[in-house]
């Protein structure tokens, strides 16, 4: 186009696409702020209200470590893990979600559809139903089974060069088998172990304490900086493998970076809370719609999973007549999102 | 006319003579019988062969011969719902052109279980007519709707796009399945037996509603053979030898529903039968559907009377449901199948 440009309009071309490039980070900065500030808002909420309402001057003490008569049980023990937890699984699951959508190129291809979270399902449904696992040894088999399922679907993918299509159809493939695993071994329980497995295959903050919060923090805190740090070559791959690898990119090295970071937080995630439905899956396509093209998703993803997991949390708890777990919150607002989602893909051609 | 184009990569099958065809099906035959028999003599109590005469002739005087009489009607079921889904995958992947069409990953199955659990929760249909009729219901609704968003946009309906929005849509229904049951702890564990699938819990009386419903959706299969030859030419193609395709999808497509959502009704959703065997048969018999849907049906009650016994022999204590036998062996296979495509035909 600037070739017919006679001299004089250049100047003013280079001005639209500057003022262009400024208005998309605004309106990404605009997001990122009014998601951060949702997820604050939503969180006090969680923390003020329950069977006792304390105010904001009370949960504010408890935080800050002093004794309050009541609160300091309430507060301190019961709602802040629980909120913390909220806020840190649904980041973790909003960025290993849009991780694998942006890698695929595929905002279908998040992990809990190509199987990535039935590996850890499985693993942890046999831990708590047939050795009678509890807490820790949960999570750590979860980790366990997540990472195994990644990989195998990942090396039968890989026959002559990655190709993301025939990964997300073996994930599915793999998905199906370990949702049939899943099911036998919930045969097999006794009747008190299958309500605490259901609720545990769709994913509930009911079981909330600091040990749960712990492995999840620090899986956080190891993986986040270092795939933000990579986020660039990250957006680089939505190009495909060979643009990306002429603009400078590892395209090996920091797709298995990726592929193992969101793993880490995505396995680390379902042990504390069991695989909340759809978080990872929608995270990434509200991010995207919410701060425009051509922006960076992973901050915006993690703030968007944290506001669904904690609006869940509280509908399911408070809004409706029986107490649900959020996995079924998300997973009930998802189900049509997907669909809505995949009727537009499909009708566009078009990636996140 | 018989047309010798294929479906995928299969071309260098596309027909075998006569005599071999003839071969493969009397072996299916002879497969049926000898499994049929040993699903009737396996179980927890060995029987003799007089007991098993003995057994299906009614008597039940001895404990052997009660145990035969029990084990029938499961062997009955077995193979109804095999063939059933068998014939139902091979016609969805005619209709769809599409080697990795099956009614459990395309969420046809989804669809008749969320149906089905809906009949359970909240109109307390628990008799074999309601859940079939709801089942059917629901997997017609599944299967038009994830075939129409399956093909919209840019290439039609390709296997990527078909699978995914038959496994998103079936993640959907499962999270809505989940919605319905929660609350309801009288009804999961019933639920949760049923959605397994197995044919453990066969009666007379099931079967008896079950079988004239698969009839049917057999014979509509059968009428639309010659047509789905043509289809694998492509729709205008297919039109320009006269064929009227949407007549010959339409009429396959509501058989093929027929046949999967009543067996699921009785039998739970059971994955992989019907992608497995068409494909198989494909290999045996070329990919002619007058030879193709018969020997689908057999070779489909094959299938899932060996994975009947093969789960009453592993697990002897429990049995080891069906459905979870087919989809340890079909999902390694349904991978194999997505590895042998090059990336671009997904």
């Amino acid at each position: 186009m600037s070739a017919t440009l006679r001299p004089a309009q250049r100047p003013r071309a280079a001005a639209v696409i500057i003022a262009g490039r400024r208005r998309r980070h605004r309106r990404h900065a605009t997001a990122s702020i009014v998601l951060g500030a949702l997820v604050l808002a939503l969180a006090s909420i969680a923390l003020m209200v329950g069977n006792t309402f304390y105010g904001p001057g009370e949960v504010l003490q408890v935080i800050l470590g002093r004794q309050v008569p009541g609160a300091s049980f309430t507060v301190g023990e019961l709602r802040l893990p629980r909120t913390v937890l909220a806020v840190l699984a649904g980041s973790a699951f909003g960025i290993a979600g849009v991780t694998f959508q942006t890698m695929l190129r595929n905002p279908l291809a998040s992990p809990d559809i190509i199987g990535i979270s039935e590996g850890a399902s499985a693993a942890a449904v046999f831990g708590i139903v047939v050795l009678s696992a509890t807490g820790p040894v949960v999570g750590i088999l979860s980790l366990v089974g997540a990472l195994t399922t990644a990989l195998i679907i990942y090396l039968l993918a890989n026959r002559g060069g990655f190709a993301g299509t025939r990964l997300i159809l073996i994930g599915i493939g793999v998905a199906a088998m370990l949702q049939s695993v899943v099911s036998y071994v919930l045969s097999r329980a006794a009747q008190w172990d299958i309500q605490t497995a259901m609720q545990w295959l769709t994913g509930s903050l009911n079981n909330a304490s600091w040990e749960r919060v712990l492995p999840l923090a620090i899986a956080m805190l190891v993986a986040l900086p270092v795939l933000l740090a990579q986020s660039r070559s990250l957006s680089m791959l939505r190009l495909g493998d060979d643009s990306a690898a002429a603009l400078g990119v590892r395209v090996g090295a920091v797709r298995m970076l990726f592929i193992v970071g969101a793993v880490l937080l995505l396995a680390f995630a379902t042990a504390a809370t069991g695989p909340i439905a759809f978080v990872a899956f929608m995270a990434g396509p509200i991010a995207a719609r919410l701060t425009g093209p051509g922006a960076n998703l992973l901050v915006p993803s993690a703030l968007v999973g944290a506001v669904l997991v904690l609006a869940g949390d509280l509908v399911g708890q408070f809004a409706l007549g029986a107490r649900y777990p959020v996995g079924v919150i998300t997973g009930v607002l998802g189900a049509p999102y997907l669909i809505y989602l995949l009727i537009r893909i499909n009708r566009q051609g078009a990636s996140l | 006319m018989s047309v010798a184009a294929s479906i995928g990569s299969d071309a260098a099958v596309a027909r075998r003579p006569i005599p071999v065809r003839v071969l493969w099906v009397l072996a299916g035959c002879a497969a049926l019988v000898a499994l049929a028999v040993v699903s009737v003599s396996f179980g927890m109590r060995t029987v003799s062969p007089d007991d098993i005469l003995a057994g299906i002739t009614g008597h039940d005087a001895t404990l052997a011969q009660a145990a035969v009489l029990k084990r029938v009607p499961r062997t009955v079921l077995a193979i109804l719902v095999g063939a059933a889904l068998a014939m139902s995958g091979t016609a969805m992947q005619a209709v769809t052109r599409n080697p990795i069409a099956d009614p459990g990953i395309l969420g046809v199955t989804g669809g008749a279980s969320l149906a089905v659990v809906t009949g359970l929760a909240f109109f307390g249909l628990t008799g074999a007519w309601g859940q079939i009729a709801m089942a059917v219901v629901g997997a017609a609704i599944a299967a038009v709707f994830v075939y129409a968003v399956g093909s919209l946009g840019r290439g039609g309906a390709t296997p990527l796009k078909l699978t995914l929005a038959g496994a998103a849509t079936s993640a959907a229904f499962v999270s809505l399945i989940s919605a319905v049951m929660l609350p309801r702890v009288d009804l999961l564990q019933a639920w949760q037996a049923w959605q397994i699938g197995g044919v453990g819990g066969a009666d007379w009386a099931k079967i008896g509603v079950l079988a004239p419903v698969l009839g049917i959706g057999a014979l509509l299969l059968l009428a639309c053979a010659r047509g789905m030859n043509s289809l694998a030419l492509g729709d205008e193609l297919a039109a320009g030898l006269g064929e009227n395709v949407f007549r010959t999808r339409l009429i396959s497509a509501l058989g093929a529903v027929l046949l999967a959502g009543a067996a699921t009704a009785i039998a739970g959703p059971i994955g992989f039968v019907g992608l497995v065997i068409p494909h198989l048969c494909r290999m045996l018999v070329g990919t002619d559907h007058r030879w193709l849907l018969p020997l689908s049906a057999m070779t489909g009650a094959v299938l899932l009377l060996a994975a009947d016994v093969v789960g009453r022999v592993v697990a002897a204590e429990e049995e080891l449901q069906v459905g979870i036998v087919t989809a340890v062996i079909g999902a390694p296979f349904f991978i194999w199948i997505v590895r042998r495509q090059k990336v671009r035909e997904l």
